[in-house]
């Protein structure tokens, strides 16, 4: 037993049983109690639904490790929407060509850049609360997301960007695509890089980082740009998915990305925890909301397992670390 | 009066940001500076207030509540059902059903916490979703409207008319407001159960270590502020005259934003009943002159953050942070590590 | 067990524990420990880290519950399950290591804060908390403002408020845990008359303390504890602080001044006339190639933020660094280490090692550009570094990726050395390099320290306890309220003169 669970960590990584263990029960339960749950359907809805929320998570799970948090994801998906939906209608709307596309993701990445720039330079120079910071941000952009807007909608785009939304390539959706290319990116940063390095050392103990010589304000400036930019494709894949830009899009997503980050092992105080285990947390969500789905419950009631799960899980671990230390 | 200023720095600098943005807009509009407009104020804060206080006991314990704003939506609408069963019932009933529903969802939190170990922004994050999610599946987002006449009736408890011809009230949500801010003035500050959940956020093992009981402290600010949500719920109700599931959905990050904003720390052991008021009233009356300037309300909240961003900026940043110099300070205000053996 | 006191006489002990067990997931902190405490005697209670002096007070203040079979008689009075609202109600009084105030919350409420605590909610009443407040401070002969937060406070001036929270009310036994660990001199005298006069009014207390020159002046019986068991309990006459150590490790330590001469090596670093006005003035010295220089001096001498400057986290108001020949202006740590100036703090815990995370990220944290594969870190060349050195410093670990908190201190201590070492320095700044370790790990520290310096490191050796340097450093700056007093060569004093001079 213990020779197994040995095993199990050196492949997966302690943190990634919880999260498995989710992700079997979820498959076991709703298996048998809906003959349609093991289709392709499901897997299809999962995998055109998981994106916004799970690039989200990423923009979620960085600032956490430094022990902080980015309340502004959401919005600053929105204004990194609004900049690109501006730009094409600048640029002739419906009949924008590929170079305006290009132009305005650019700029909405470099707007959810500006917008992590700000949190990052106010919280490593005045070392004012991340949790404050990132709120305050978030009341500005979705003000001025509103001012901007008037609260309406903002549509009408060329047709080639709906593939970026609903499109498959060799079957696979490609909003898929794009969140798995963003997880595999953050978890070579995370494990690989000096920046994430640094991300963990700072999270636990920012000022042993500092005397070891880690230039401890540019990282938490770097990880706040990198998570406005992740905000910021998800605002792009929104704005293909509805073919339309709202401020308040995806605003319930915020703090299931943390309910997300919570579940796939993320210490809450920052300095542990990996992207993987984060992902296999956000496929069981987006297939808990299917399977009930398929039983006929609506999102409300999925976002109320959703918080169930997160409390089971966590006293699951209590239970577990309970049990370990009396074996010992 | 010099002791007082250092003591209480963030109430002092809210103060002084204040009256200087009152001067800027007594001169800017006619009508900032009236009677009226100050009661306003009151009569559209006092519900955030009393959420405030309420919060403000669970971050100088040391936690933080996620949950409370949809707590208090269920209060509303499990009170708003329960008084329509009894028959209508009166304030004294409607306070008590509120008031026993907010303690008990808040307690909630404060078991999963102490029983659990789990830390309280997951456990108010888990919660938050469970609470919520239950709300608006069992009442499929359908609003309450057939509130019995005693809720939805204005009290006024004071009343002028103005020379210009219009009335100047204060209405009950201020006076609950004002015993609800007494009170947790009173209990944190008099009490030696206020003064032990001090001692408790500020060094958790050296509370215990006096003998406190942990648990106890969880359950009593997550019970305050639930009592409190509950409270605050029945306001709202009251004011807007109708239940509405999500109305107040979204409400914890700005009470939060307010009363960090107003000196308590996130992390515990500091925070005080006037700065988080004084909090609460900055949001309030930059919206407030905003409105009286004449700007769109659409563009509110773009500066109520931006404002909040700056406060926060100037109130945590001292010389020694901004210039990297001086910034090897060690801190003196943490306390040494713990060496002990065991 | 022996009991005897020194007069021979029997007195009834006013505390008295008896087969205490106590087990921390497996490990046995305490094992069968007797204990006893005779009415006003000054009780020392020795052991190394770990040995489970704080564990026992922690029994006994009722923060632990110790294993069945534990007897605690307290005053005549057998207590089944002390709890800490007991403990206080009998005047056991401690005053913790990290001293457990409440930083936020003034001082009066701080010292009387026992009238807070207890689960019956009343009022409180600040006046009578302002007087208890001041009537305790006023025993200490000590004048605070009251009103004012603690976190207003220096550390010295908050352990004068741990010790008077302890003379609150009708205190019978005070525990004193490492009191004078943050201490000057001449407030350890002052806690030291204090403790007598305690003693003399009839209250008893426990003194823990790792320097075994004060425990040797101020107690009357010794109680060494080794490894969670009782050694022994010990009269005071007849001790000598090499016997104590002894008991304490087991072992015997013989040691000889190392001091070589090294003016003909190379200057590597010359300091001149360096000043940060209200830290440290005018100081000039050479550290040659191969050198071990040592600096001592009380607290508040200047020496860690000396060190501070040096390593560039600090600017130096007026003075110049010049480095292997060229003046250098840092302007942040990063660039001294790329320098070559490497420094290892006094504070291990919270400065030196990232405590919760592994033994290899601590040791490759300051050298990540030595083990990128391009861009990317590269976990075969991170695994060979961290075993490299692992080897080379001799450290006893588990894992690689085992926090390095599960280490002993000494063995963290060496990964903090090696994370330096791996940066590849020229100047190793070495700030009170054995806090928090064992003695007997202690002399492991300095053969690497030797061992370094005969491979041509300059090394800048700092501690408040001046045999370390004395028998360590090739020549000795002694520094006073942040400036030279003065500059010894141990081949040329003895010990006593040197602690003379130091402690004068």
């Amino acid at each position: 037993m213990n020779a197994l669970a040995a095993r199990f960590n050196a492949i997966f990584g302690a943190d990634m049983a919880g999260p498995l263990a989710a992700l079997v029960a979820v498959l076991i339960v709703f298996g048998f109690a809906s003959p349609h749950f093991l289709t392709g359907a499901t897997f299809g809805s999962v995998a055109f639904q998981l994106p916004e929320l799970g690039v989200l998570a990423l923009a979620m799970l960085m600032p956490i490790l430094t022990g902080g948090l980015n309340l502004a994801i959401t919005f600053t998906a929105n204004i990194a929407g609004l900049t690109l939906a501006w730009t094409l209608q600048a640029k002739g709307g419906i009949d924008a060509g590929p170079g305006a596309f290009l132009l305005g993701t650019a700029l909405a990445l470099a707007v959810g850049a500006a917008s992590g720039l700000v949190m990052g330079l106010v919280i490593a120079f005045t070392r004012a609360h991340p949790i404050l910071v990132s709120l305050s941000m978030m009341i500005f952009l979705r003000g001025l997301g509103e001012f901007l807007t008037r609260g309406g909608d903002i549509s009408g785009f060329p047709t080639f960007i709906a593939p970026i939304g609903h499109g498959s390539i060799l079957g696979i959706p490609v909003p898929l695509l794009i969140l798995i290319a963003c997880v595999i990116a953050t978890h070579i940063l995370l494990s690989r890089s000096k920046l994430g390095f640094s991300t963990y050392m700072i999270g636990s103990n920012i000022e042993s980082a500092r005397y070891s010589g880690i230039n401890t304000r540019k990282v938490l400036v770097l990880v706040y740009m990198l998570s406005g930019v992740m905000a910021a494709v998800a605002g792009i894949i929104m704005l293909a998915r509805f073919n339309s830009v709202r401020v308040g899009h995806g605003e319930s997503y915020l703090l299931i990305t943390v309910l997300a980050c919570f579940l796939g092992g993320i210490n809450p105080f920052g300095g542990f925890g990996r992207v993987l285990p984060v992902f296999v947390a956000l496929i069981v969500l987006q297939l808990l909301s299917s399977g009930l789905n398929l039983l006929g419950a609506n999102q409300h009631l999925t976002t109320a397992v959703w918080g169930i799960l997160l409390i089971v899980v966590m006293v699951l671990r209590w239970l577990s670390a309970k049990f370990i230390r009396s074996v010992k | 009066m010099r002791k007082l200023f250092l003591s209480h720095t963030t109430e002092v600098v809210l103060f002084a940001v204040i009256i200087a943005m009152s001067i800027v807009l007594g001169f800017a509009t006619d009508r900032f500076f009236t009677l009226g407009n100050a009661f306003d104020l009151l009569n559209i804060s006092a519900v955030n207030i009393i959420f405030a206080v309420g919060l403000l006991v669970v971050l100088i314990a040391g936690g933080i509540d996620i949950s409370f704003a949809v707590a208090a939506s269920i209060v509303q609408y499990v009170t708003a059902l329960a008084l329509e069963r009894i028959g209508g019932g009166g304030w004294v009933s409607g306070l008590l059903i509120a008031a026993c529903l907010g303690i008990v969802l808040g307690v909630i939190n404060a078991f999963l916490i102490h029983r659990f170990r789990i830390i309280s922004i997951v456990a108010t994050i888990a919660t938050f979703n469970v609470y919520f999610g239950l709300l608006m599946f069992f009442t499929k987002g359908v609003s309450i409207y057939n509130l019995p006449d005693w809720l939805t009736s204005r009290v006024i408890i004071y009343e002028r008319e103005m020379a210009d011809g219009s009335w100047a009230e204060i209405t009950l949500p201020v006076v609950v407001m004002a015993v609800c801010t007494f009170a947790t003035w009173l209990f944190i500050t008099r009490t030696t159960t206020g003064r032990q959940l001090y001692a408790f956020g500020d060094n958790p093992e050296g509370a215990r270590r006096f003998g406190i009981n942990i648990g106890a402290m969880q359950f009593i600010a997550f019970g305050w502020l639930g009592l409190m949500a509950g409270i605050a719920g029945l306001m709202q109700a009251h004011y807007a005259q109708e239940v509405v599931p999500n109305a107040l959905y979204g409400r914890e990050l700005d009470v939060l934003a307010a009363v960090v904003l107003g000196g308590a720390r996130l992390g515990g052991g500091k925070g005080s009943v006037l700065g988080c008021v004084l909090g609460v009233l900055l949001v309030s009356i930059t919206q407030n002159g905003l409105n009286l300037m004449g700007v769109s309300p659409f563009a509110f909240k773009m500066f109520v953050g931006a404002i909040i961003l700056v406060a926060i900026t100037l109130s945590s940043a001292r010389i020694g942070n901004l210039v990297p110099v001086f910034a090897t300070r060690k801190s003196t205000d943490a306390q040494p590590a713990d060496r002990g053996e065991s | 067990m022996s009991t005897a006191t020194n007069d021979g006489v029997k007195a009834r002990p006013l505390l008295s524990l008896r087969g205490i067990n106590m087990t921390f997931g497996g490990v046995k902190a305490l094992k069968n420990v007797s204990f006893e405490v005779l009415p006003g005697e000054v009780h020392c209670l020795a052991g190394e880290n770990g040995s489970g002096k704080s564990t026992l007070i922690k029994v006994i203040s009722g923060v632990y519950r110790p294993a069945d079979g534990a007897e605690i008689v307290f005053d005549g009075e057998r207590i089944s399950h002390m709890t800490p609202a007991m403990a206080q109600s009998r005047g056991i009084q401690i005053i913790w290591q990290d001293l457990a105030l409440f930083p936020e919350m003034s001082v009066a409420e701080n010292i009387a804060f026992q009238t807070l605590s207890g689960s019956r909610p009343r009022f409180v009443n600040y006046a009578a908390i302002g007087e208890i407040a001041a009537e305790a401070l006023a025993r200490l002969g000590v004048t605070l403002d009251v009103d004012r937060p603690l976190k207003d406070f220096a550390i010295a001036q908050r352990q004068i408020v741990a010790i008077a929270r302890a003379l609150v009310g009708e205190a019978r036994i005070v525990f004193m845990d490492e009191p004078t660990a943050s201490l000057t001199q001449s407030e350890t005298d002052h806690l030291l008359a204090i403790v007598r006069a305690l003693s003399a009014s009839g209250i008893a207390v426990v003194f823990v303390s790792h320097r075994l020159a004060e425990v040797l002046e101020i107690s009357s019986r010794i109680t060494v504890l080794r490894d969670g068991a009782l050694v022994g309990v010990y009269p005071v006459e007849g001790m000598t602080q090499s016997k104590i150590t002894e008991l304490m490790t087991g072992r015997t330590f013989d040691q000889n001044v190392r001091a070589r001469d090294v003016s003909q090596n190379p200057v590597l670093l010359s300091v001149s006339k360096l000043s940060r006005p209200g830290e440290f003035e005018d100081i000039s010295f050479d550290l040659r190639r191969g050198e071990t220089l040592g600096i001592t001096g009380l607290l508040g001498s200047g020496r860690t933020e000396l060190a501070l400057t040096l390593f560039g986290m600090r600017r130096p108001a007026a003075g110049t660094i010049v480095l292997e020949g060229r003046a250098m202006r840092f302007a942040s740590n990063r660039e001294a280490i790329a320098s070559g100036v490497a420094y290892l703090s006094e504070d291990r815990l919270s400065l030196g090692l990232n405590q919760p995370q592994s033994i290899a990220d601590n040791l490759v944290m300051a050298s990540l550009n030595r083990i990128l594969s391009g861009r990317l870190i590269s976990p075969d060349k991170k695994r060979a570094l961290v075993a490299r050195w692992i080897a080379d410093l001799g450290i006893r670990i588990g894992k690689q990726d085992d926090a390095i908190s599960t280490l002993s201190g000494g063995n963290q201590q060496r990964v903090a050395i090696a994370k330096w070492l791996a940066t590849d320095p020229k100047v190793l700044i070495l700030d009170a390099p054995t806090v928090g370790v064992d003695v007997g790990a202690r002399a492991g520290i300095f053969e690497i320290v030797a061992r370094l310096a005969e491979t041509g490191l300059a090394i800048l050796l700092i501690s408040d306890e001046v045999p370390e340097v004395y028998f360590n450093a090739d020549r000795i700056i002694h520094m006073e309220k942040g400036r030279i007093a003065g500059w010894h060569d141990p081949r040329a004093t003895t010990l006593k003169d040197l602690e003379a001079a130091v402690y004068a």
